[in-house]
């Protein structure tokens, strides 16, 4: 029953992209064999293929003090002590996190950066998908690197960090005082901040999570904790004037206007720019997402106890779901709304509202063709992962896939995938499934 | 009209309206705060709320009653006898007749007494236990003394004026008076577990049955 | 009343206490009472009548020689009450009182709603009270540390991320010296299951880890952790009162399962952490039951072991008793479970009395061993009958399938010289599955 360790998680703080930032050229019908699993000597603890389905990675365990990186089965050299987290930017390039001779990096193509780290984590893809940024630990003090350069900037902890669409900044929740053990009364001080290219908002407050940039990558929000019961988003160190009991992850629409999920009065309202902006008192809300035109908003939220679905512009859908709804994806016109929904144990996807009738083990994220017209998505029955486009499954299923991706006209689709010891491309016709 | 009269009738009157009106009232307010609670009724479960109020409806059905049988025997005959009495007492039985036309079964006499010296025997344990178990004085005061003497009373005057020991016009005041008391104390003080009980038990056995899978006796 | 615990400094309540302004005291208290409470704590109040037939459901009254003063009724009394009868106008004495009863003298077990003849649910008051004492800002500093722990890091034990990925990789490694094949898969989307642990296993008990690898492995079970937040699902901010750092940490555990896109959770040996992820952080984020499917490690060693995918090759032959946790026992009902997992483990197991969901709390659940050294002394004063149950099985083992109750019976052993050591079923069961030699 296990696997190969076949992807990564994504952190679900960002907005959700559609489908993959670099999407293939070749879109000619039929399969392609990228990677013979029985070929890889060894143990594969983990499996990546690039966006366009061009190439695949695998980490295998020669031994338990060697692992090598093969890629397209050529392994990289020298083996390494460690590898984890394999994964591929959007033009094609492998990288994982590694550790050599006791110090760890980032493998980019079969070459490490050159700084190399006590201990580095949680890699973060930004400009397209071509920049990298991670963080590191080095004398027990914490920054984040990125492209294979360091900060100088040290500190005593840092638990996030977020780069600018473009690449070319980094936020973090970083902290700056030092906080004697079990010192309640320091901790109220505030020790923790956001620092932005290494410069620290000169304000300290108890908590910081989820820093981000607007889209144009000048502005930088964050959700901060000002008092043991006070929370708001701060815009570039300034904290809004109104404080909430609790609040979730702020968002950038396309200018500087950011959402917030906040709660008063035992209820959740969605707020802009420090005031409410949905008047409806919800149960829950949080996953705010704006459409790509910035005309429409969306929001999981709950109507009632045990009751979940999506909110648009404050309107909520008239079905609810009883156990989970995942965080919404709008269509590239943004008229679309979809998200991955669960009622009484089983997960489907719900369009507008309207959830497909087949439901199953698993459902991963929807996928949106170009034109809107169409939606894909993987899931997961019996064990085995199939491709459903607009309700209907696939009768092929895998071992595993990956989010599949549409072609620019939405008639053909992208599939990657583990077929027995195959790691394939397929393209296949919309209209097949 | 004399003293008799007045506490017969109208007096009579404010307790069932009272006691029916200060019911309904509380009812409403607690299905309207519960609203608010949001969780409240969506744990409520039928059969588990229905398992645990039958448990503890029971006498002997619980662990805890079952770890204290004096307590458990005297509770259980007080409060039958408290509930029952009232109801089928010849003397109630009349004035039923008399009033709305209305009759049912009454209770023999000398099972009416037994019953009605019953509430006033188990009241006066539940005082002596009050006073002198130190887990309960602790938390007695003197608003749970009075409550006792005021639920034994209309018994103890009905009592003395079956046996008629001594003015008898007297204690049938005093009788209606306390019994009217009684009444509209209900819904206003911890006598009001006379149908919360319904509530928090059911409430109580949903959340250990439907929601944690256990049991709550 | 007990004098010496009244003597107890504690920083997080005194300093505290200090800053505290009348108008402030009464603000809070009637927020709390008017606007975070409805119906449930109105009708307990009205209903409770002062009968004491909960007192005898509580291990601190019972330990402490029928004292009044600890019977569940009493706590109320000296807590609730008189802040409910003052309407918020309360001097600082009832404050400190009220955080040393309400964080200190009950764990919120829940024993004595099951005594209760109207089923009143006391913990929930006395939650209501720290509820209270928290926004008041007067929490015992070291319960407080780590609710602020779980504001920083997510999880309880200022467990940082690189730690956390690092203990891994080595409990990985020492799980493999004795099973070759056994791993730590981390963050494998997809996989059928994700499994949570609380801080004191990478911080303190890290080879717990590295014996649920060899575990899975054995049992072949398809599975990963996260490397990020969201692997921690115990929740001290839930017993602090801090309402708000528990829904934030609870998100944080259910979303990294979704990320995960695993089909349900297992969690360690833990009956806090279960109570925080399936009952009480669900309750607040507005889920009315865990929105993906959640299962304590006894649940789970049940199903491996009753379906054969785990195999006995050798029973423990010391005597042994076992500790029901409360949070999975009288909150989950897997007493049964639990013993039929002990059965086949052990050759000589001998029950506590009362058991199940009767047994009674450790004394270190629901928040107290948090609140730290300070309360030590009075915690194991108020646990002498669990000490007496123990004893009385003659058990070599005290077997504890939670992280609180392992910590507590530990003490307890200590502190009453009862020659006995305390385990995890995770401990027991990788000796009973290991093969034996040639």
């Amino acid at each position: 029953m296990s696997g190969p360790n076949t992807g990564t998680a994504a952190p679900s703080s960002q907005n959700m992209s559609t489908r993959p930032a670099n999407g293939p050229q070749d879109w000619d019908m039929g399969t392609k064999t990228l990677l013979d699993l029985e070929r890889l000597d060894g143990y594969v603890a983990e499996l990546a293929v690039s966006d366009d389905g061009g190439h695949a990675a695998a980490v295998v365990e020669k031994s338990p003090e060697e692992r090598i990186i093969a890629v397209d089965n050529q392994p990289w050299e020298p083996a390494l002590e460690k590898a984890w987290s394999l994964r591929f930017t959007s033009d094609g390039r492998a990288f994982a996190l590694v550790r050599i001779d006791d110090e760890w990096t980032i493998m980019v193509d079969g070459t490490p950066w050159e700084e190399r780290f006590e201990f580095a984590w949680n890699p973060k893809l930004a400009g397209g998908g071509k920049v990298i940024g991670v963080q590191t630990k080095s004398d027990m003090q914490y920054s984040v690197a990125v492209d294979g350069k360091l900060w100088d900037a040290r500190f005593l902890s840092c638990r996030d960090y977020a780069l600018s669409p473009d690449g070319s900044r980094v936020a973090a929740a970083v902290q700056i005082e030092e906080l004697p053990e079990a010192d309640v009364f320091k901790f109220l001080e505030g020790t923790w901040t956001v620092v932005v290219d290494e410069e620290p908002w000169p304000r300290k407050y108890l908590n910081v999570y989820t820093p981000i940039f607007s889209l144009d990558g000048k502005h930088v929000a964050a959700q901060v904790r000002t008092d043991a019961t006070d929370y708001t988003a701060a815009i570039d160190n300034q904290p809004w004037a109104q404080v909430f009991t609790c609040i979730w992850e702020p968002r950038y629409r396309t200018g500087s206007d950011v959402l917030l999920p906040v709660r008063q009065q035992g209820g959740w309202f969605l707020a802009q720019n420090g005031k409410i902006l949905w008047p409806s008192k919800y149960v829950q809300l949080w996953h705010a997402c704006v459409s790509p035109q910035d005309e429409r908003i969306a929001a999981v939220v709950a109507t009632a106890y045990g009751r979940w679905t999506v909110a648009v512009d404050d309107v909520p859908w008239k079905t609810t779901f009883s156990d989970m709804v995942a965080a919404p994806v709008f269509s590239p016109d943004g008229h679309k709304v979809a998200a991955a929904v669960k009622h009484d144990g089983r997960w489907s996807i719900a369009v507008d509202g309207v959830p497909w009738m087949p439901t199953f083990d698993m459902v991963w994220e929807p996928v949106f063709s170009p034109g809107g017209e169409s939606i894909a998505t993987i899931v997961k029955e019996n064990g085995k992962q199939s491709l459903v486009v607009n309700g209907r499954v696939h009768s092929r299923s895998f071992d595993r896939l990956w989010a599949p991706a549409f072609s620019p006209t939405g008639k053909q689709i992208l599939l990657r995938g583990v077929d027995g010891t195959r790691v394939i491309r397929e393209v296949i016709a919309t209209t097949e499934v | 009209m004399d003293i008799y009269e007045v506490v017969r009738g109208p007096l009579v009157w404010i307790a069932f309206l009272g006691l029916a009106g200060g019911v309904v009232v509380k009812l409403l307010l607690m299905a309207s705060l519960a609203k608010k609670e949001k969780t409240v009724f969506p744990t409520m479960s039928a059969s588990h709320g229905l398992r645990s109020i039958l448990h503890w409806i029971m006498p002997w059905g619980s662990t805890n009653m079952r770890a204290w049988p004096v307590m458990t025997t005297v509770s259980f005959a007080f409060h039958l006898c408290l509930l029952v009495t009232p109801l089928f007492v010849m003397g109630h039985a009349v004035s039923w007749q008399q009033s709305w036309g209305i009759s049912w079964w009454s209770l023999p006499a000398l099972a009416a007494d037994i019953m009605t010296l019953w509430v006033v025997c188990g009241g006066v344990f539940f005082l002596i236990r009050r006073l002198t178990a130190p887990e309960v004085r602790n938390v007695t005061t003197f608003k749970d003394v009075l409550l006792i003497l005021l639920v034994i009373s209309p018994y103890l005057t009905a009592f003395v004026a079956h046996e008629q020991w001594f003015n008898n016009d007297v204690m049938i005041v005093l009788h209606i008076v306390t019994g009217v008391l009684w009444m509209l104390a209900i819904p206003f003080t911890w006598l009001s577990h006379m149908f919360w009980f319904v509530f928090t038990r059911a409430y109580m056995g949903s959340e250990f049955g439907a929601v944690r899978n256990a049991r709550d006796w | 009343m007990d004098l010496q615990d009244q003597a107890v400094l504690d920083r997080g309540i005194d300093e505290g206490l200090e800053k505290l302004t009348p108008e402030r005291i009464e603000k809070v208290i009637r927020h709390v009472l008017d606007n975070e409470s409805a119906a449930r704590l109105k009708v307990y109040l009205e209903t409770c009548v002062h009968c004491g037939l909960c007192s005898e459901a509580c291990h601190t009254y019972l330990s402490r020689d029928k004292d009044p003063d600890f019977a569940p009724v009493a706590k109320v009394k000296d807590t609730l009450w008189e802040m409910v009868k003052r309407k918020g106008r309360v001097d600082k004495d009832l404050l400190r009182r009220s955080a040393r009863i309400a964080f200190t003298e009950c764990g919120a077990c829940r024993r004595c709603s099951m005594y209760c003849p109207f089923g009143i649910d006391i913990a929930y008051l006395i939650m209501t009270v720290r509820r209270i004492c928290s926004l008041l800002q007067i929490v015992p500093q070291y319960l407080q540390d780590t609710t602020n722990s779980h504001a920083v890091t997510s999880n309880q034990m200022w467990v940082q991320a690189d730690e956390w990925i690092d203990t891994l990789m080595w409990q990985e490694e020492d799980a493999r010296d004795s099973f070759a094949d056994a791993r730590i898969p981390l963050d494998k989307e997809g996989a059928e299951v994700m499994y949570s642990v609380i801080a004191p296993e990478p911080k303190i008990m890290a080879q717990l880890l590295g014996n649920m690898a060899v575990i899975m492995k054995a049992a072949n079970v398809d599975w990963t952790m996260p490397s990020a937040d969201g692997w921690d699902n115990s929740n001290m901010a839930m017993y602090s009162g801090d309402f708000e750092v528990m829904g934030r940490v609870e998100r944080a555990h259910w979303e990294r399962a979704r990320a995960l896109k695993v089909e349900r959770v297992v969690m360690g040996e833990c009956g806090h952490a279960y109570r925080g992820a399936v009952y009480d952080g669900p309750k607040w984020l507005g889920w009315q039951k865990p929105p993906i499917p959640m299962i304590h490690a006894v649940e789970f060693y049940y199903e491996l072991i009753h379906s054969g995918r785990l195999k006995i090759h050798r029973k423990i032959t010391e005597p042994v008793t076992v500790q029901d946790p409360c949070n999975i026992v009288r909150g989950r009902g897997l007493h049964h479970k639990l013993r039929y997992v002990v059965n086949a483990l052990c050759e000589n197991f001998t029950d506590m009395d009362p058991r199940y969901e009767h047994n009674y709390c450790c004394a270190a659940g629901g928040g107290i061993i948090n609140c730290g050294p300070p309360w030590k002394l009075s915690r194991m004063k108020s646990i002498r009958v669990k000490a007496e149950q123990m004893a009385a099985t003659g058990a070599k083992i005290c077997i504890t399938p939670c992280h609180n109750c392992h910590s507590g019976i530990e003490d307890i052993i200590g502190h009453y010289k009862l020659g006995m050591h305390v385990s995890f079923i995770n401990e027991l069961l990788v000796k009973a599955i290991a093969e034996p030699q040639g």
